[in-house]
Formats: structure tokens, C-alpha cells, sequence
């Protein structure tokens, strides 16, 4: 998978204004970011443990430090 | 001025074998990092046959003093598989993990690199475990903090501080950046582990750790853990030096969650050294804190401070970003590498918009979003209840290191390194710290050292007595000042004489 292209925002003054309005920006990312997933998810069903339940219960670590 | 803060990450890491229920967890640790050792002897200088050196471990000195001593000093366990590898680091079975302690490193993005070199060398242990191993069975090894079943194994962090800062000062400022970091450092974690809370209870938290933690500062790491370790081994010359030896963190995953962990309590460590801060931020109940904030998905709890007022999380991180921003302009950032400060200070400010607009923004940098979007997603798609085992399993599979299983790199998370720097991060030695002159010796002159730790190497050059070579300066050795040294030297003697002179 391609790496992630960095954001790069102009920094803005933080946080003295409180109301931050819906940028429509927001949920163009927010469908990209959707439809990732949904294909991350289709992807990952082959490299899930096949049995899950006997492989949480078998993950058994003895303490450390 | 602050000291520079030469840092470090020590991962312990769990271990599975599968095929074989009822495998030792402390054979197979050894085996792994044998099984890697072998593969390094055809290679010049792999060193595998340097032991390690206790002869200046203390784990039970206390930074209190030694009245305040109520724990029963940690064990130092000295006849398990202990390697130092030419990168300056120490492989080791520590209890019943691999243990990979990185080499010192002058900034947070070069201990960064060492970090992820080590999970090559344990992705290589792996591989090289294989063809030891009988037909059917694999030792595969997770890079995260807990099984899940309340047992916990840590990913400690070490920062270098002047030993003339009143360790009272140390307590009252990282305790609160310790706390309400964990918006950016958690791994994520589903359900809860700490005593007196059902699983059920707590459906996702931001951290592996925070259940753990019990006291506000103490000696222990294992049990009754506190927010600060007063450990006070400096591994360094202890009239200038303290180390502070950090538990309160997961192991992430994400680069940038580990550069950032790394990244601002290093520069919080340099403005405490230099008594920048002013007062301090003082949480009511910081234990409570800690666990609050660890399963407050929203990121709006407001937490009491003992001045009566209250404040979030990341309206703390907030002020402590403003208070390193002031930092950085009245005192530069020369402590913590100013370029790569800048880079953290950058970094920080950008994460704590995200998380404060959607914290979804993250899903990229930071481990506990990129879980919670992966597990929530997953847990929609197919009508789960967040407790189902499917979701559990996923949450372990998420640090797995095998790249085909890995969930965490599935998911393409950003990237600050570069795999040939890593790569050459796997043999040779940071160039800044006594790691280069460490890591140089047993590359070329395996034969003659005998023995080595943090603070000495031990040669046997053959003379009657065996040559101990202090290194009690973490910023000395580096490759600027005996890299040709090490170079023109024709035999370990010869350089121990070119040391001299």
C-alpha cells in the first residue's frame, strides 16, 4: 500500500475560536477515507486467524520487566 | 542548559509458538535470539559471543533515596541469552520475552530508527527460527504490551537529564505529560484489564498500559506499577547524570506515535532540566487519570486538577505545546537536536488539531485511531459486539511483525523512516553516542572483547589482567571523534594504545 501522502496545513492560531464550522473538505476525506476501509476490510478477511476464538485464548504471556 | 537528551526504547515482546501448546516461553525467547545469532557468524564481527557485563547493574537504587527503599530490589538475571550487537544493542531474554534494549541515540527520530530496526532483527530472529524448529512449528512474535488475560510486558523509554535536577520537579511535570500523552502514544486496546473492571465495561481504550498502572511513582516495574519509575541506575557517570527510565508507554506500532512519544517528552525532559515550565500542571488523582483518559474515546473528559479547576487532556497537551513552543525561542532547541525539534514541535501541534477536529483524521499516524477505525468498521460490516473474539484476535493480530499477517502495516500507516535506513540501522551503530564506539569494537574486534554493557567494554588483549574502558559519557565515542581511530587500529591492542595516546 502506497504510503500515506503527509498533510500539510498552514498553522493555524489554536484553538482561540472554539467554533469550527464543517468544512466541506471534511467529508470529501471522509468518503475517500470510507471507501479505504471498506477495501481494507475485504482485503484483511484472508489474513484473519482462522480461528479466532482458540487463538485469543492460546495468547497466554508470562509477565515481564 | 539542558543536557542533551540521549534517548532509547527497550521493547519487550510477546512470544508465541505456534504448533506447540505447551512451548516454554523462556526456551523459545532463547532460541529466537540464538537462532539469530547464528545467522550473524558468518558475518564480520557479529559479536555473538559477547557476554554482557553486570558488573555496574543496580535496578534497585532508588532516585528517592535509599530510606524511600520499601520494594524488594528487581532481579538481574544473568544466565540468560544476552547479546550486544554491533548496533549498540542489547538482545536479550528478559523474564520470559525477547527483550531488544535500542542503543542511545541522540534524537527522537534516530531512536526511532533503531526502534524499527529492531523489529527487523526480531522479524529476522523469526525467520531464522524456522530451520531450527521442528517441521510445524513457528515462533511468532507481537510488539505490543499485554495478552489480553492481565498480563503485561513493557516498551520502556530512557531520556538523559542532569543529575542536578530535583527529581521532585521531574515527578511534578512528566507525571501530567505521561497521563494525558496517551491521546497520541496508545496502541489501543479492547476491553479492560485492570483489577475491579469488567471487560465488558470498557469496550475500546486508547492504551495498552494505562490498566497497569497503580501508584503515582515508585520502584517497581512489574507489579504495583507507578506513572514514574524512580529506578535510579544512570548506566553513566551518576555525579552528573540521571537516566529517567520511562514505563508509563506502550509500544506503537504507528512511526509516528513513537516518534512523538519519544519526540515531547524529550523536549518536556530538556524544559525541565532548565526549569522552564514554571509551575506545574497538577492532576487531583493522576492514577484515576491515567485510566480515565486512557478509555475516554470522545477525548472530552475534563480532568480535576488539584488547584480546583479542571481540564482535558488535550487541553493539557495544548499547554504543554505552548509552553515548547516559548521553550524553543528563549532557549533554542540544541537539547533535543534543533532540526528534529522543530520536526517534533511541528508534528505535535498538527496531531493535537487532528484529534481535535476528528480524531478519524489520524487513522494514519496514530495506533489507537487507526484500531478503533479498523475494529469499528470490521465490527459494523458484520453485526459484532465489541467483545466477539474475532475483534480480540485482530487486536493481537494488529503486532504481529510478519508482514503478510501484520494487520498494523496492512493499514499503510504513515512512514518517517526509510527501509534502507533501517536496514542499515539492523548492524551498524548510531554515530553520535558511546553506541558508535560499542558497536565499532565488536564489529572489529569481536575477539577481543570479552565483555560489554552500557558503560564499558571489557577487552582481553591478551596481557595478564583483562582492560575495562570506562564510557561513562553517553555523548562520547562518537564516530566524529574515534571513528578513525577505530578505522587505522590494526588489532584491539593497538587501539586501546591509540586510546591512550
Amino acid at each position: 500500500m502506497p504510503e500515506r501522502e503527509q498533510k500539510k496545513k498552514p498553522a493555524p492560531q489554536r484553538r482561540d475560536d472554539e467554533v469550527v464550522e464543517e468544512e466541506p473538505q471534511a467529508s470529501e476525506s471522509g468518503t475517500k477515507i470510507k471507501a479505504e476501509l471498506d477495501e481494507l476490510l475485504d482485503e484483511i478477511d484472508d489474513v484473519l486467524e482462522t480461528n479466532a476464538e482458540d487463538f485469543v485464548k492460546s495468547y497466554i504471556q508470562k509477565g515481564g520487566e | 542548559m539542558a543536557v542533551p537528551k540521549i534517548c532509547g526504547i527497550e521493547t519487550e515482546y510477546g512470544i508465541v509458538v505456534r504448533g506447540a501448546a505447551d512451548a516454554n516461553p523462556i526456551s523459545s525467547s532463547s532460541m529466537l535470539i540464538n537462532s539469530y545469532l547464528g545467522t550473524l557468524e558468518g558475518r564480520r564481527g557479529a559479536g555473538p559471543s559477547v557476554g554482557w557485563d553486570f558488573e555496574d547493574e543496580s535496578p534497585g537504587n532508588d532516585a528517592r533515596g535509599g530510606d524511600l527503599r520499601l520494594a524488594a530490589a528487581p532481579e538481574v538475571e544473568t544466565h540468560l541469552v544476552n547479546a550486544v550487537l554491533t548496533n549498540g544493542a542489547r538482545y536479550y531474554v528478559d523474564h520470559a520475552h525477547p527483550e531488544f534494549s535500542a542503543p542511545e541515540c541522540v534524537d527522537a527520530l534516530e531512536a526511532l530508527r533503531y526502534d524499527r530496526a529492531g523489529e527487523e532483527i526480531l522479524l529476522a530472529s523469526m525467520q531464522a527460527a524456522r530451520s531450527v524448529l521442528p517441521e510445524g512449528q513457528e515462533i511468532v512474535v507481537y510488539k505490543n504490551n499485554s495478552d489480553g488475560k492481565g498480563n503485561s510486558y513493557g516498551c520502556h523509554e530512557n531520556y538523559l537529564l542532569d543529575r542536578g535536577t530535583p527529581f521532585g520537579r521531574i515527578v511534578a511535570h512528566a507525571t501530567v505529560h505521561f497521563v494525558t500523552r496517551q491521546i497520541f502514544t496508545g496502541s489501543g486496546k479492547i476491553g479492560s484489564e485492570a483489577p475491579g473492571t469488567r471487560r465488558d465495561e470498557v469496550p475500546f481504550q486508547l492504551t495498552q498500559r494505562a490498566d497497569f498502572f497503580e501508584e503515582e511513582v515508585g520502584l517497581e516495574t512489574t507489579l504495583k506499577r507507578p506513572i514514574i519509575n524512580t529506578r535510579d541506575e544512570p548506566h553513566a557517570d551518576a555525579q552528573k547524570y540521571r537516566r529517567l527510565h520511562v514505563i508509563a508507554g506502550d509500544a506503537n506500532m504507528a512511526e509516528v506515535a513513537t516518534f512523538l512519544k519519544l519526540g515531547t517528552t524529550a523536549l518536556l525532559l530538556a524544559m525541565v532540566d532548565d526549569d522552564a515550565l514554571g509551575d506545574p500542571v497538577l492532576l487531583a488523582s493522576p492514577v484515576h487519570a491515567m485510566h480515565q483518559v486512557s478509555r475516554d474515546v470522545s477525548l472530552g473528559l475534563a480532568l480535576p486538577l488539584s488547584d480546583g479547576s479542571s481540564a482535558t487532556a488535550l487541553e493539557i497537551q495544548w499547554r504543554l505545546l505552548a509552553a515548547a513552543q516559548e521553550y524553543a525561542s528563549t532557549h533554542g532547541l540544541e537539547a533535543v537536536g534543533q532540526a528534529v525539534g522543530e520536526q517534533v514541535l511541528a508534528r505535535w501541534q498538527e496531531v493535537l488539531e487532528g484529534l481535535e477536529r476528528d480524531p478519524l483524521e489520524l487513522a494514519g499516524q496514530l495506533d489507537w485511531v487507526a484500531k478503533y477505525r479498523l475494529f469499528d468498521g470490521y465490527r459494523e460490516r458484520h453485526g459484532l459486539e465489541w467483545d466477539d473474539a474475532r475483534l480480540a484476535a485482530m487486536d493481537l493480530q494488529y503486532h504481529d511483525l510478519r508482514p503478510g499477517s501484520s494487520l498494523a502495516r496492512r493499514l499503510g500507516l504513515e512512514r518517517l523512516t526509510d527501509d534502507a535506513e533501517v536496514a542499515a540501522a539492523v548492524h551498524q551503530p548510531p554515530p553520535s553516542t558511546r553506541a558508535y564506539f560499542r558497536g565499532r569494537c565488536l564489529e572489529r574486534f569481536p575477539d577481543a572483547v570479552v565483555a560489554a554493557n552500557w558503560d564499558s567494554l571489557v577487552f582481553d588483549v591478551g596481557s595478564p589482567s583483562l582492560q575495562r574502558v570506562p564510557m561513562l559519557e553517553p555523548g562520547r565515542g562518537t564516530r566524529e571523534a574515534v571513528g578513525d581511530l577505530i578505522d587505522a587500529a590494526t588489532s584491539a591492542e593497538d587501539l586501546l594504545a591509540r586510546l591512550k595516546a
